[in-house]
Formats: C-alpha cells, sequence, structure tokens
C-alpha cells in the first residue's frame, strides 16, 4: 500500500523502461475514489424535532457534533433537557390519542410505504451523511446500512393492517402508547429504522434519541417523515447525551421503552422502568463466538471471520469478537487472517476503497487502545496491521491477539472496536464450553463442512442469532436478539411486533399521560409481559 | 379434616427428594378451625439455593428429552393428581377452602395440567418461523427454553395456580424452583409426591414452602436463574422490587397470570435463529 496520490507519480515512473520494481510501485500505488460531499448539505444548528416542528432545546443548549474522520466540529446540536423531553412525550401522547391510534391500519402502512420509498430516494444523500457523522466506510452505508433501513419500513409497512393474523388464537394485538427509543452510534439510521418501523406499524407513537455522536441522519429522516405525511407529533426526536436519554427511559408518560446499547445501562434502564411500569426490550452487548471446525472451506471462513469483526470498525454488538479455532488448523488459518488483515484499507470513510472507517468517537477510541494494552499486559500477543492510519481523526488499525487466556479480560470484555481474540478447542464440546463461557448470548458463528455439525452446533450455542457458513446477515423478516446478559426482546421479522403490542382485555390502572407520581403497577397495561 | 387424622410433617420436594429444611425450622400451620392443621418444613435460603442448582442440573436434561416424551409427562402428572382428588381436596380444605372450591380447585389443576401437556410438541410449529430473507439463505427461527425459572405460585390458588404457572415453564424445556402457597401449603406439597411419581427428572421442578416475603428476592438476587415468573406476587411494592432486583443478570419476569396462550410458555423461551447459505 501506498501514500502517493496519481499526481504524485513521476512520468518517468510510468515509462515501461524504467524496470519491473518501479512497475511494482505504479500498480500499487492508490488512487482514491472518495465519495463526494456536495450531495449533502449540513447545517451549522440542528433543532430538536418535536410535534413536527424543529425547535431549540431549553435555554438554547447545544452541544457540538464531531466528524470522526478529521475531528472537526461538523455542526451543534439542540441538547434535550428534561422538560424538552416532557414536551416531545407530551407531543407523542397527543399524536397517539388524537390521530395515530385511530387510523386506519392501511393508512399507518401506507405512510411507512412512502418512507421506505423516500428513503431509497435519498439514498445516497443518508449514506455520505451516514460515513461523514460516524465514521463508517461509504460501501458499508451505501450497500448495508441505508437499504436495509428502506427494507425496514418496507417490511413493517405490509405488517400495519395484518396484525390480527400475525399471532393467531383469535387475539386481537393493540398498540402500547408511546414508545421511548434509544439508539446507539453504529448504526445510526438503520437503528432509527429497526426502532421506528414496528413501533408505527403496530399503532404506536415514538420519542427516538438518537446517540449524542450520530444525530445528523435522525434529523434529515424528518425531512422525510414530513414529504410522507405524516401526522405531527408521531415521531419526535431529541438529541441528546446520557441525561437526555435517563430522562427518557424514566419518563413516567411512556408506555415502552426500547433501548440498544450497553448491558451496563440497560439494567439501569432495567431498574428505572420497574419504577415507571413501562415495558421494556433490550438489546445490549456481546462478545459472540466465532468457531471454525478444520473441515471448514479455509478460505470462506477467513472472509467470514473478516466480516465478522472488522465491519463497521468493529462497532457492531453481534460482532464475531472471539475466534475459537479448532487446534490442527489453527496456524494455518491465522497466517492467512494475518495476510488479509494487512489488505485491509484504513481511511477516508468517504473514500469507496476504504474497508475499516474512523473510530466513532475519542472516547471510544481510548477504550479500544485501553483494553488493547490490558490485553499485552496478560501475556497474550498483539499483531496488529501496519497500515499507515491517517494523521488526523480517530483510527485504529486492525488487531488480532493470540494466545488469549479464555478468562483475561479481552476474552471477556466487550472492546466494541477491530480487535479480534483468537483461541482455540479440539472437540465440538470444548468448542460449545468456550463458546458459550460468557455472560452474553447475542450471536455465534460457526464454520464447518459437515451438516449434522452445523445443527448440532447451532442448538447448543447460547445465541439469539447463529451464523452458520456466514457472518453478521442481517434482514427485516429475521429476528434478531439477545440470550442472557445481551438484553430481551427481538427486532425483526413476526417476534419483533410483540415487542410493540398488548394481548388480551385490557387490565385497569391509571391513565398514562404526563407524570404521575408512583406510577401504575408494574406491567398495568397488559399483564403478560413485563419484560 | 378427617383426611389428616395422623397428621404428616410435610416435607419440601427439591432434587426429586423429599427433604426436612436444613434450617430444622418446622411450622405450625393452623386450619380453618384456629388449631393445627399440620407442621410443615419451611424453607430457608439455603434451601432455595440447594433448589436452584437442583433445577440447574436437571435442566440440560429436561431440555434434551423430546416434545412427546416431555408431553407424556405432563399428561402423567395429570393422571396422578386426577387419582388423588379425595385428598387433595381435604388439604385444600386444611388450607382454608370451602368444599366445593376445592373441588373446583383440583378440577382445574388437572385441567390445566393437560393443556399443556398437549403443547410440548406445538410451540415449535407455532412461535417459530421460516424466515424469507432477501438473500440465498435458509433462516429458521426456533423456540428454546430460557433454562432456569424461579414461579411465585398464588397463595390463593394453591393448586391449580401452582399448575397454571408451573406447566407452561415445563412445557418448553425449562426447569422451575416454585415458593408455594404459605397459606395452603398442605396440597402443594403433596403435589410433590404427584410430581415424583410421574417420570418428571428429579430436580425438573422443585417445591418451597416458606416466607414468600423473604424467598421471593433471594430467588430475584439468584445469579443462576435466568426468569423469573411472578404472578403469585400480588403487591405492587413487591413485583417492583424482584424487578429492581432481577436488573443485575437481566433476569425475564412476566407476569402472565397463567393465561391460556402459547405466549405464556413463550415468556420462557427464547427465539434463536439460524442463517445458513443455500447456493452453490
Amino acid at each position: 500500500m501506498s501514500d502517493l496520490e496519481p499526481s504524485e507519480i513521476e512520468p518517468s515512473e510510468l515509462e515501461p523502461s524504467a524496470g519491473l520494481s518501479a512497475a511494482a510501485a505504479t500498480f500499487s500505488a492508490y488512487a482514491p475514489a472518495p465519495e463526494s460531499r456536495s450531495i449533502v448539505s449540513i447545517r451549522d444548528r440542528y433543532g430538536l424535532w418535536i410535534d413536527g416542528e424543529s425547535t431549540d432545546a431549553e435555554g438554547g443548549a447545544t452541544f457540538a457534533s464531531i466528524e470522526p474522520a478529521t475531528g472537526d466540529v461538523i455542526a451543534r446540536i439542540a441538547d434535550a433537557s428534561a422538560a424538552d423531553v416532557d414536551r416531545a412525550v407530551l407531543a407523542a401522547r397527543t399524536a397517539y390519542e388524537t390521530t395515530w391510534r385511530d387510523l386506519s391500519p392501511s393508512a399507518r402502512g401506507r405512510h411507512l410505504f412512502r418512507i421506505a420509498r423516500l428513503i431509497q430516494e435519498r439514498a445516497r444523500e443518508f449514506a455520505v451523511l451516514e460515513s461523514i457523522d460516524g465514521g463508517k466506510p461509504i460501501r458499508e452505508s451505501r450497500d448495508v446500512d441505508v437499504p436495509l433501513a428502506a427494507a425496514h419500513f418496507f417490511h413493517h409497512a405490509g405488517w400495519a393492517d395484518k396484525l390480527d393474523w400475525a399471532f393467531g388464537g383469535g387475539e386481537s394485538p393493540r398498540p402500547l402508547g408511546v414508545a421511548a427509543q434509544i439508539i446507539p452510534w453504529n448504526f445510526p439510521l438503520l437503528m432509527a429504522s429497526w426502532k421506528i418501523a414496528p413501533a408505527l406499524a403496530c399503532g404506536n407513537t415514538v420519542v427516538l434519541k438518537p446517540a449524542e455522536t450520530t444525530s445528523l441522519t435522525a434529523l434529515l429522516l424528518t425531512e422525510i417523515l414530513t414529504e410522507a405525511d405524516l401526522p405531527p407529533g408521531v415521531v419526535n426526536i431529541v438529541t441528546g447525551g446520557a441525561a437526555t436519554g435517563a430522562a427518557l427511559a424514566t419518563h413516567r408518560g411512556v408506555d415502552k421503552v426500547a433501548f440498544t446499547g450497553s448491558t451496563e445501562v440497560g439494567r439501569t434502564i432495567r431498574r428505572a422502568t420497574a419504577m415507571t411500569g413501562a415495558r421494556l426490550t433490550l438489546e445490549l452487548g456481546g462478545k459472540s463466538a466465532h468457531v471454525v471446525f478444520d473441515d471448514a472451506p479455509i478460505d470462506q471462513a477467513v472472509e467470514g471471520v473478516v466480516r465478522g469483526i472488522w465491519f463497521n470498525q468493529g462497532h457492531v454488538c453481534c460482532a464475531g469478537s472471539r475466534l475459537l479455532l479448532q487446534e490442527s488448523i489453527a496456524e494455518e488459518f491465522l497466517e492467512k487472517l494475518r495476510r488479509r488483515m494487512e489488505l485491509l484499507r484504513v481511511g477516508d470513510p468517504l473514500d469507496n476503497n476504504t474497508d475499516i472507517g474512523a473510530v466513532n468517537s475519542e472516547e471510544q477510541l481510548a477504550r479500544i487502545r485501553e483494553l488493547c494494552a490490558v490485553g499485552v499486559a496478560e501475556g497474550a500477543e498483539l499483531v496488529q496491521s501496519g497500515c499507515e492510519l491517517p494523521d488526523r481523526g480517530w483510527f485504529f488499525p486492525p488487531s488480532l491477539f493470540t494466545g488469549v487466556d479464555t478468562s483475561s479480560r479481552i476474552a471477556v470484555e466487550e472492546i466494541f472496536g477491530p480487535v479480534l481474540v483468537s483461541m482455540t478447542f479440539r472437540t465440538p464440546e470444548e468448542a460449545i464450553a468456550k463458546a458459550n463461557a460468557t455472560p452474553y448470548g447475542l450471536a455465534a458463528g460457526v464454520w464447518t463442512a459437515n451438516g449434522a455439525r452445523i445443527l448440532w452446533m447451532a442448538q447448543r450455542l447460547r445465541a439469539g442469532v447463529v451464523w452458520a457458513n456466514t457472518y453478521n446477515q442481517f434482514d427485516p423478516t429475521s429476528p434478531f436478539g439477545g440470550m442472557r446478559e445481551s438484553g430481551f426482546g427481538r427486532e425483526g421479522g413476526r417476534h419483533g411486533l410483540e415487542a410493540y403490542l398488548q394481548f388480551g382485555p385490557p387490565r385497569g390502572g391509571p391513565p398514562r399521560g404526563g407524570p404521575v407520581p408512583g406510577g401504575p403497577l408494574p406491567g398495568s397495561g397488559d399483564r403478560r409481559a413485563l419484560r | 379434616m378427617s383426611g389428616l387424622g395422623a397428621p404428616k410433617t410435610y416435607k419440601l420436594y427439591v432434587g426429586g427428594a423429599f427433604i426436612r429444611s436444613e434450617s430444622g425450622r418446622v411450622a405450625p400451620v393452623a386450619g380453618p378451625d384456629g388449631t393445627v392443621a399440620a407442621r410443615v418444613c419451611e424453607a430457608s435460603r439455603k434451601d432455595l439455593r440447594d433448589a436452584v442448582t437442583a433445577a440447574r442440573t436437571a435442566q440440560p436434561g429436561w431440555a434434551a428429552a423430546t416434545p412427546y416424551l416431555r408431553g407424556q409427562i405432563l399428561y402423567r402428572v395429570a393422571e396422578m393428581l386426577d387419582g388423588r382428588q379425595e385428598q387433595f381436596i381435604d388439604e385444600l380444605e386444611a388450607g382454608g377452602m370451602q368444599t366445593d372450591d376445592a373441588a373446583a380447585e383440583v378440577e382445574a389443576a388437572v385441567d390445566a395440567w393437560i393443556w399443556w401437556a398437549g403443547w410440548t410438541d406445538k410451540l415449535a410449529q407455532v412461535l417459530g418461523a421460516v424466515n424469507p430473507v432477501a438473500g440465498p439463505f435458509l433462516n429458521v427461527s426456533t423456540p428454546e427454553p430460557t433454562g432456569v425459572v424461579g414461579v411465585v405460585a398464588p397463595a390463593d390458588r394453591p393448586l391449580a395456580g401452582l399448575a397454571e404457572l408451573l406447566a407452561p415453564v415445563l412445557c418448553g424445556g425449562n426447569t422451575a424452583v416454585v415458593l408455594a402457597s404459605e397459606l395452603s401449603p398442605f396440597a402443594p406439597l403433596t403435589f410433590g409426591e404427584v410430581l415424583a411419581t410421574s417420570d418428571l427428572p428429579a430436580g425438573a421442578a422443585n417445591l418451597l414452602v416458606g416466607s414468600t416475603k423473604d424467598l421471593a428476592p433471594w430467588l430475584a438476587d439468584h445469579h443462576d436463574v435466568d426468569a423469573l415468573e411472578i404472578s403469585g406476587v400480588t403487591d405492587e411494592a413487591s413485583a417492583r422490587d424482584l424487578l429492581v432486583r432481577s436488573a443485575h443478570n437481566l433476569k425475564r419476569v412476566a407476569r402472565t397470570d397463567g393465561a391460556r396462550t402459547p405466549r405464556t410458555a413463550g415468556e420462557f423461551l427464547e427465539i434463536k435463529t439460524v442463517w445458513h447459505p443455500a447456493r452453490l
């Protein structure tokens, strides 16, 4: 890999007579293929989105949104206070009671179909903005995040008027009311879609809080919501940091909290919703095992492992971050993996050739560095790609630990960065024991050519999603979510709808609305699901 | 009281054995006339921990049993219960129920075990799915048991209430630690004898009686309990406290009231989705 810009290459070097070494240099000279920024216009300031209007936060408070690839402040964004969250919840409640709840299901569906279409039409704009704002490679935001976001709206649009057929037993499900949704920074638009689409399809209204470092695509989405004639207040967006999230998660006017983020914050929200009585689904952390047997097609498995850990800088809750190699192929596999790791291109997220973009925030970069230092101190061997990193912005090279002790911190804690830890096993039983030796249970991968072994493994891996001979595949029809401390509830498909519906006869309890001291009995909307 | 002419000391049912409390505590329990109806071993925190260990040990085997076998065993529970109706009616009366109510309670319990016996081999079809993803993959979602479930049974429906909460938990392949009615403990503890003679593996269901107010929080605190069924908790403050305590290991907490829908069993099932390429 070379830093040379095409213009820096001397003409003489391009002459055939310059010899083999020069030809090789020319061949490897890198020509960037940047996506143009001109398709997006980033405003200096962004407000909250409440009741169909952009509005300042209380007292005009703002925070800076920083581009991870440069460290530059690209916009100032309204920092919602508890009072602003109150306003947003009230707007959502009013919209629920006056328009959305009583709108015909097919009309709800049509709004969602239109949103899906409009996202598709502005896909490039969303992709570029996502990569600027969050640091992910344009190839991923263009080919994964944005198309899947549109697909989620399209899939759920069709559910809106078919809910009576979803669960059988003659049970007519009903919406819950106001859904508070708190999403992470790793897939900003996609997570917004995962949350908003099913909530709206089921007849709920929404207050969404994007992550502090990645608010812009959610705010761009408001233009589409307006264009799709979504009634004001059906979706409200409150931007801000942890205080905003806490105000929303603990708000007594919400009927449902859906959170995607760390297990630690998930526990806090569990305790908070115990007090408010809101229903809860949690999609939390992971330390997913990626198991490779000696009969696996090795080159495909290497690509699968690359996709598992180096997709989206490793900022993926279901990243295949613990590689478990059968002992007999470990050496050969690691050699191929190291070579493949060297070829990953780290750099400008807007470059179409970039494989690994910028780490989302300075704070996250510090955490990745800290855990890698811990790994080295614990005695594991660290190999990192020799790629050059850009001299500004937050970047971290793809990294691989070998000789990792199963109880070491890097083998147990979620790093949430492009860092893979590798261990070995001898028998399938040992692979299962090691794979399941974690309090998490989000995802797992297995590579083997033996069909019976795939099914045997798939039945025993304690994980909500098992990718066999593939990894990191997502689809709106496919339920996603964890076991154990990776959270509860599913997103996607028929199973994901349950998070936004209640069944059976309505139970008594105080009407919900503004802040209610004391709150109703947990699960008052529906005895069944305290989750 | 005629059925209790030779009052026995009621023992806890843990790991397939009838045990006295490790604490040695035995409490006299009064019948409706105010006199001591019988003595009951009172479960301690250590008994609860032992019961969780027994449930954890039994769980993989019970989950691995075929749904057909699990269904036959749950039906066997109904048969054994039905065959001892008179004793259970007497014991429910000793616990304070009127005769008619006690007969209805036993009948309802038998009915619940039969209803859930028929669900074991249908849950995966009704709750699972083949998902039509947009790509060359086979994508299948299936329910799997959550693991060890703590059940707080209702105090006022000692036998049917227990059946309606325990049967759906066992149905899906979970094992359970049940806090049975402390107001009417005789019938639920004798019910252990039904479980013990129904081919249910030892430890799959464990029955404790003691101070539910003390035991339930310990169950919520226990790190090796995966889920709680708290339909038997009647006061708001206790329910909240259990939810808060459940946060440390993110227990699933449900309050199904034993509703007759497969989603009741689904509260104690985890959906696992498996992807595999389908292409050359």
